[in-house]
């Protein structure tokens, strides 16, 4: 089972669109895949028609893999499935500091799932925190989205040195320029760079789409309900990358 | 992933079903066409004796307009499929290609081989049934079976409600709104048992064992026949599969159900009309001998890779010419059983004998069952306490043959009288016997394997089909089988004692006191 965590310590950079789009990718491409909403915000219960609610909340989920196990829902997709997000879950790093060794306690508690499912995609809110250390420690590979601005790729940098800064296991980093407007022409500059600079930067770039907007009325990822589209051919590009480096 | 499943027959039309389902279900949810409407073969495969079955399983070879498929499935949502394309049945779970799938049967279908048990063509349309969110929370599946095997036929439309994980309530609720629909039917048959009941068949039906139900009060040679019938019916089933080499376990059932036989006419032979029990000894004889060639190499080749890996001085593939000759003298004589069992001696006897036990009438003043078991298995069990009795550390190999047979007899006694007695106390009584059994038998097989790994290496010399190397392989894998009969040779004192001890004869007189009253 591998672990892909979508994360960035900068917010509204499209991570949860991301998790959504690579995890029904993922499904389709015959994988068994959990989408772990960890965000407050449920973004991707929402999108995926869920409600977000989980018995007992975040305290009784960090409890144990029982908890945990019937937490998770069907979505509408064959072999893809949610733990939907918790309002509770503002208070993660609170109720993880409370447990033993809490840095290893998400990884801890996803081992069981490895014979139900091949992968999993954590879907987590920005910054940098106690649940942000848990997620670093579980994840196998962390897919960071950047928006082509100055700022982003500093938080890029920071991240980077976050994850080599870590005791013990250290993820893999695949960066991926997002929300790209092709008419800036520092976002076609860095976009174009990153790539050729960087080794843990993706050569596919998410363009700025109307149509991944259009996710939140539709509830659905992008390939399921427009499969011919820019948007869906660009997610469909990066989860071949993010296969090929997820292994 | 799905879990949960409520299965229902729609006396209705397959047209009517999606509207008759939207009624039933509204406002709360609605139903929404998901696939297009698809045609399969499905074609349900197990063994002879519903290994897949008995372990909860289903295995179903699907075509369609895709690839060939085999689908596996469980009673607890387990479900498994691989590519199938170009598998001829009758196959083993070997034979199929490697994966979880294969990995998955083998445990439960040992060597028996996969047979077509029903065939239908299907139509399936699938829809979802949403929330108010829109969220799918169940899946409908409304399928049109016309059943090809065992017999031509039209099934009512049937619908199952598969749970979305996590919506197990809400499946629970719609399955509850179209049951209360009058064109429903709440069967919950499968598929399967639907398909088999068109010819009036059933999964499962098929056993080798003696599950006769008799009573104490029935006359004991009625009883009798009931078992012989039983028994002749187990013969006959196993005929097809034995000619046609569909897997070893044909020919083993076919084999056991003729011991049996020869067990109830020479135990029995006082219940049967003069002169028929001697009429058909023989008879039965000359079937039992007719197949022990065959086994004996099917034994051989079944034991043949953990002998192999027992090799010492000598490398597993050293044996392989063994294993080629072996493998050629049994397709020699599988040939000739198979000529046997089509000729007309054969037809002859099975005839005349299932004539005969139709024919039998109670005896006149004759005992009862109760009582003609008591006598039967009381007399069996004497024999083998005093040949075992009889037997020290320098008796020769032969009493102890002559004993294991004692204990089939006692032991295929028991088993025709079973209904008779209290379940748990003839439980105990057939295991008691059956550690003593395994010692003898373990001990005999491995003086048949020995003799003949010699014989058949005097054979393999003359005629030039070994090399040195294979043949020191061969001693290699004797000797290793001579240590296995030394030991339970050693063994024997001690499984005997358990058997004869004071409590178990008391156990076994109270067992057999019992089917009197």
């Amino acid at each position: 089972m591998k672990i892909l965590a979508t994360y960035n310590i900068k917010g509204g950079v499209g991570k949860t669109s991301a998790a959504v789009n690579l995890s029904y990718l993922a499904a389709a491409d015959g994988l068994r895949v959990l989408l772990a909403d960890l965000d407050p915000q449920a973004a991707a219960t929402f999108l995926l028609r869920v409600r977000p609610r989980v018995k007992g909340g975040g305290t009784a989920l960090i409890r144990g893999s029982r908890e945990l196990d019937k937490a998770i829902k069907g979505t509408d997709f064959e072999r893809l499935d949610l733990l939907p997000a918790d309002f509770t879950f503002r208070n993660l790093d609170l109720i993880l500091d409370d447990t033993k060794k809490p840095t290893q306690r998400l990884a801890r508690l996803l081992r069981p799932l490895a014979a139900a499912y091949d992968m999993v995609f954590l879907d987590c809110p920005p910054g940098i925190s106690l649940l942000s250390e848990a997620v670093l420690h579980a994840a196998d590979l962390v897919l960071a989205p950047i928006i082509p601005t100055t700022l982003s790729v500093r938080t890029l940098d920071q991240l980077t040195e976050f994850i080599d800064g870590l005791d013990g296991h250290r993820p893999g980093i695949l960066a991926f320029c997002s929300m790209i407007d092709r008419r800036k022409r520092l976002h076609r500059q860095i976009m174009e760079q990153l790539p050729t600079e960087r080794k843990d930067v993706a050569a596919t770039a998410i363009p700025a789409l109307s149509l991944i907007e259009r996710m939140a009325v539709q509830r659905a990822p992008v390939p399921a309900f427009a499969p011919r589209s820019e948007a869906a051919r660009s997610y469909a590009r990066l989860w071949a990358e993010v296969r090929a480096r997820a292994g | 992933m799905s879990a949960g499943l409520h299965n229902f027959s729609y006396m209705n039309g397959y047209q009517q079903v999606a509207q008759t389902v939207r009624e039933a279900l509204a406002p709360r949810f609605s139903v929404v066409p998901a696939r297009r409407t698809r045609t399969q073969r499905r074609t349900w495969l197990d063994t002879f004796d519903w290994r897949l079955y008995r372990a909860g399983l289903t295995l179903e070879y699907v075509t369609g307009r895709g690839p060939a498929e085999l689908v596996l499935s469980g009673m607890a949502g387990e479900r498994i499929t691989a590519a199938a394309n170009g598998t001829r049945w009758p196959a083993l779970a070997e034979a199929l290609p490697s994966g979880p799938l294969r990995d998955r049967l083998e445990g439960v279908t040992w060597v028996r081989a996969l047979l077509p048990a029903a065939k239908a063509a299907s139509t399936v349309s699938e829809f979802r049934l949403c929330n108010a969110d829109d969220k799918t929370v169940a899946w409908l599946t409304v399928e049109q079976l016309h059943a090809a095997e065992p017999a031509a036929a039209d099934l009512p439309p049937r619908l199952s409600v598969t749970a979305v994980r996590g919506y197990q309530g809400q499946a629970e609720r719609i399955a509850r709104c179209l049951a209360a629909q009058p064109q429903v039917l709440c069967d919950g048959l499968p598929a399967l048992d639907a398909v088999l009941a068109t010819g009036g068949l059933a999964p499962g039906e098929y056993t080798s064992k003696v599950d006769v139900e008799l009573s104490p009060a029935m006359p004991a040679r009625m009883a009798l026949a009931a078992v012989l019938l039983q028994l002749l019916d187990t013969l006959e089933a196993n005929v097809p599969g034995t000619v046609r080499d569909i897997d070893t376990e044909f020919l083993h059932d076919l084999r056991v159900a003729v011991r049996r036989t020869r067990t109830a006419l020479k135990l029995g032979a006082g219940l049967l009309p003069a002169g028929m029990a001697s009429e058909y000894r023989p008879a039965f004889k000359w079937l039992g001998d007719l197949t022990t060639p065959t086994r004996d190499l099917d034994v051989h080749l079944l034991t043949f890779a953990a002998g192999a890996a027992e090799l010492t001085s000598a490398r597993p593939e050293d044996l392989a010419p063994f294993h080629d000759y072996l493998a050629k003298r049994r397709g020699i004589e599988q040939r000739r059983l198979a000529r046997a069992l089509r000729s007309a001696r054969f037809t002859t006897l099975i005839t005349a004998w299932r004539g005969a036990l139709t024919g039998l009438t109670p005896q006149r003043e004759g005992p009862d069952a109760g009582h003609a078991a008591a006598q039967i298995i009381g007399r069996a069990h004497r024999r083998v306490l005093r040949q075992g009795n009889a037997i020290t550390p320098e008796s020769p190999p032969e009493s102890l043959h002559d004993l294991r047979k004692r204990c089939k007899e006692l032991r295929y006694a028991l088993e025709f009288f079973a209904s008779l007695y209290d379940a748990s106390t003839h439980r105990r009584a057939v295991r008691e016997l059956k550690g003593l059994q395994d010692c003898l038998g373990t001990f005999q097989d491995c003086q048949v394997q020995q003799e003949e790994i010699r014989v058949i290496a005097a054979e393999m010399l003359a005629s030039g089909d070994a090399s040195a190397t294979t043949l020191l392989a061969m001693g290699d894998l004797a000797s290793h089988i001579g240590q296995r009969e030394r030991r339970a040779r050693g063994e024997f004192a001690s499984r005997f004692a358990t058997f004869a001890s004071r409590p178990a004869r008391a156990r076994f007189r109270a067992l057999v006191a019992g089917a009197g009253s």
